[in-house]
């Protein structure tokens, strides 16, 4: 996963880095992951005159504030980023610890909204709103998990004294595209899972 | 084969590279790296050199090439007489399905990987792939995946040795081997119609899926990023341009497979809708799904074919490619399109006129660039010095038989006329033309072509004849009977018929050609074993070829270039040999800190077996055998607890310092 140093050894065109390239293309790759999540979701939505009310059961406060705070956890990212380009490893501890501590009461939203849907009469198997909410809003939570467990490790690693703004810019810098992207994507769903049931003329 | 110390196949004028008396080194886990091994197991489970990742490719997929042409052989053994009782209606259910399964993801598209692993690094001028476990984990995932779909051939074999029986806790492993067709159509995949096959499929086809993807991520910035000096895009060989719209087509079209393949095993495992027809879900959004995927596949399969054909065809007709940017846009419009058109599947299920009509339209359109391709290999030979070198005989068979191909398709992209075809043998005929006729005779091609190279070997006599003869004949022989067979109204994937619709002469004829076909394919296996046992030594460019990978010594050194090469030209060693002045291929200077190799790994090799107690795990607990659900928790960790220390342990590497020039 770390092989930079092969890079040096190549003298081509190099116009990006080769894990940066490596991530833009994982991006690109999701994006089809979830519009095909999503697109499945959009599809089932209003299928039958009788499908599933989401407003019986959304919340929207307790999602618009989660989707707040995950906004916020890719401005630290950001922050994170810039710190380890210029070298400030107490700069960039601080504002990562702050990332994962953002992306975990996201998380914790997401597992509480989960257990109140699911005391509401709503599984994975009552309907299909059911299955693709689930299913995708999970995908996503895991992505998340993914991203914090991520984080935590650089975190812990910069404490080994291997860091530097040289060799580690960029894989922080890689972990960064991957928080930003996920979080994009929520913002995403945010609109097209939950506004959209706020539309008069759509519901 | 097993050289597994670069000195052995360094030049005897040379001293050997320093490689063997490097120690291996501590990683930063503590752990001594495998590097320098004397052991060939440990040296060939940890490899990260491409060229040792590509040979093993090629050598797991030509084993599953023969699997599956067995299982193609029973099916056609039934089918030879009407009401034959050789195998049950289910057995041959089974067989069908495995038997697509297999050629697709076990056979065809592991081979392509294989010629990109070998090749793709070598014509660039590159070290090696950008990254070099990433590749060596999609080559272990592949086999993982590879081991997971057949796990139902295992347990039957076992059940008719008595070792095996479905009661206690496994009473719910029933139908072991998936037998609901290649493309896996809900309802019928539901749990209600079909068991633990099923089950193995699902698992297997997503670990194969991540296998797939890693890979193609990987080429993708090693073509883009690893080039030499000079090598611009429009420098590259039209192979690794082929390779470049493969990868980005499996990069955007496999997402789609994963998604439904995860939807398809909640609805089976945890009990979601996503196409259960009671629960309010659409049968039809898994074809959808599975052919926005397929339809590219389709050209995941054929695009390293033309580039095999477009590589051949200018070295023996002392030519370079007629119009080399044409034939390098068709294909990048081929895979463009390719995601255009993939209700041309669906044309029966009612999609009403509009699509269907855009469908159409955009089907014919896509026929235009393979036409070019065709025109511009046509002009290659046209004037040139065309030499019948076994390379080119089979490279010739392909631009005829992948035409027969394309005509039948062309009458496909009509969606009235598609709907007589639909589900009969002329579909079949069809795509066993381009399957057959095209894509395996260019590969077939590829392997005799550069197998000299992989190796160091060349081919002896002419036994490469008799191999095109057969196969050639015996694959006419067996499908184009088919398209009469279709047009008389035989349905596909029916394990039996009755007398008396015509079809009985036709199908004991298909039944011949495919034995005169495997005929043809056992000779292959024999000549490429004379070759390993007794091949002359083939020399750096046994046929007087164009690109760069020639330039190295065959087999190449493990460094590939011993200085990186600056490239001056397209075709760049046949400018070296036989160009003006300016256009010679040069040499940067290696700075005197030598070439830096990556260092070997057992990490990539523990993540991916990892995904074996994934995919058995969860198939199992879905059939109700206890316990299963951990044995996939455990699975999952072993992966995590790989990728974890691969990420730590660091890439590592050491340097070699070749004494002499390798071109």
């Amino acid at each position: 996963m770390s092989d930079t140093e092969h890079q040096e050894d190549s003298h081509g065109s190099l116009v990006i880095n080769n894990k940066k390239l490596l991530m833009w293309l994982f991006l690109g790759s999701d994006c089809m992951f979830f519009g095909t999540l999503i697109s499945t979701h959009l599809i089932y939505r209003k299928l039958y005159p009788e499908s599933y009310d989401p407003l019986l059961v959304f919340d929207l406060e307790l999602t618009s504030f989660s989707t707040f705070i995950l906004l916020m956890s890719s401005f630290l990212m950001a922050l994170a980023v810039s710190a380890m380009h210029k070298g400030e490893l107490k700069s960039f501890r601080r504002n990562t610890i702050g990332v994962i501590f953002f992306g975990l009461i996201f998380l914790a939203c997401q597992v509480y909204e989960f257990a109140h849907f699911t005391n509401e009469g709503l599984t994975l198997s009552t309907n299909t709103f059911g299955s693709t909410f689930y299913m995708m809003t999970g995908t996503h939570g895991v992505h998340v998990a993914i991203g914090i467990f991520w984080l935590l490790c650089l975190y812990f690693y910069s404490y080994t004294g291997k860091m530097d703004a040289h060799e580690s810019a960029v894989d922080v810098e890689v972990a960064g595209l991957y928080w930003h992207f996920v979080d994009i994507v929520w913002i995403i769903i945010f609109t097209a899972v939950y506004l959209i049931e706020y539309i008069p003329g759509l519901h | 084969m097993s050289q597994t110390e670069t000195e052995t196949h360094a030049p005897a004028t040379t001293p050997a590279p320093k490689s063997h008396v490097l120690k291996p080194e501590r990683s930063q886990l503590g752990f001594m790296r495998p590097d320098h091994s004397k052991s060939v197991i440990m040296d060939w489970l940890t490899t990260v050199d491409h060229k040792k990742i590509g040979i093993m490719y090629g050598a797991i997929a030509l084993f599953f090439l023969l699997v599956g042409g067995l299982e193609a052989l029973i099916i056609r053994t039934q089918l030879a007489f009407p009401e034959n009782d050789l195998i049950s209606a289910q057995r041959y259910n089974q067989l069908f399905t495995m038997h697509g399964t297999t050629m697709i993801f076990l056979a065809i598209m592991p081979l392509n990987a294989a010629f990109f692993n070998f090749l793709v690094p070598l014509q660039i001028g590159a070290r090696d792939v950008a990254f070099p476990r990433i590749n060596s984990f999609s080559l272990w995932a592949f086999v993982a995946g590879a081991l997971v779909i057949n796990f139902g051939w295992v347990l039957q074999a076992l059940q008719v040795m008595g070792l095996f029986e479905a009661s206690g806790p496994t009473a719910g492993m029933t139908d072991l081997a998936p037998a609901m067709g290649w493309f896996g159509y809900a309802p019928l995949t539901g749990t209600n119609f079909t068991g633990a096959g099923t089950d193995f499929w699902i698992m297997g086809l997503q670990i194969l899926g991540i296998a797939s993807l890693s890979a193609a991520m990987n080429f993708v910035v090693t073509i883009v990023n690893m080039r030499a000096p000079g090598m611009k895009m429009m420098r590259m060989p039209v192979f690794t341009w082929m390779t470049l719209v493969v990868s980005l087509l499996i990069v955007f079209a496999f997402p789609a497979i994963t998604i439904a393949l995860g939807q398809l095993m909640f609805d089976r495992c945890f009990g979601t809708n996503f196409f259960v027809v009671a629960g309010g879900g659409q049968p039809i959004l898994w074809q959808h799904l599975f052919w926005i995927f397929g339809h590219p596949e389709v050209y995941i399969l054929v695009l390293p074919a033309m580039g095999i054909i477009s590589e051949i065809l200018p070295v023996f007709s002392k030519k370079p490619l007629f119009g080399y940017s044409i034939v390098v846009f068709s294909g990048a419009v081929i895979g463009f399109l390719g995601f255009a058109v993939w209700s041309h599947h669906m044309f029966t299920t009612g999609l009403g006129k509009v699509a269907t009509a855009a469908f159409s339209l955009l089907t014919m359109a896509i026929a235009v660039p393979t036409g070019v391709k065709i025109f511009n290999w046509v002009g290659t030979l046209w004037g040139g010095r065309v030499r019948f070198s076994a390379p080119m005989i089979f490279s010739l068979g392909f631009v005829w038989m992948f035409m027969m191909g394309g005509f039948s398709g062309i009458m496909h992209s009509s969606a009235p006329a598609d709907a007589q075809q639909q589900d009969s043998y002329f579909v079949i005929a069809h795509f066993h033309y381009v399957a057959i006729g095209g894509i395996f005779l260019a590969v077939v091609a590829g392997i005799y072509f550069w197998l000299p190279k992989m190796i160091g070997k060349m081919w002896k006599g002419k036994l490469s004849t008799w191999v095109a003869i057969f196969s050639t004949v015996g694959l006419n022989v067996t499908f184009f009977p088919m398209h009469f067979l279709g047009l008389l109204g035989m349905p596909r994937r029916t394990h039996t018929y009755l007398e008396g619709f015509g079809w009985e002469t036709y199908n004991l004829v298909c039944t011949i050609g495919a034995y005169i076909l495997a005929f043809g394919i056992l000779l292959l296996v024999v000549d490429i074993i004379r070759c390993f046992r007794s091949g002359e030594p083939a020399g750096n460019d046994p046929w007087d070829a164009r690109t760069l990978e020639w330039v190295t010594s065959s087999p190449p050194q493990v460094y590939n270039f011993a200085k990186t090469p600056i490239i001056p030209a397209r075709d760049a060693l046949w400018e070296d040999k036989y160009g003006p002045e300016n256009r010679k291929i040069t040499h940067e200077d290696d700075h005197g800190h030598g070439i830096h190799m990556p260092s070997q790994s057992w990490m990539p090799f523990i993540a991916s077996i990892g995904f074996i107690p994934v995919g058995l795990g969860m198939s199992l607990m879905q059939a109700g055998v206890p316990y299963m659900g951990y044995l996939a928790i455990f699975g999952l960790l072993l992966i995590g607890f790989g990728i974890a220390l691969w990420a730590i342990e660091g890439p590592g590497g050491y340097h070699l310092h070749p004494e002499a020039d390798a071109a």
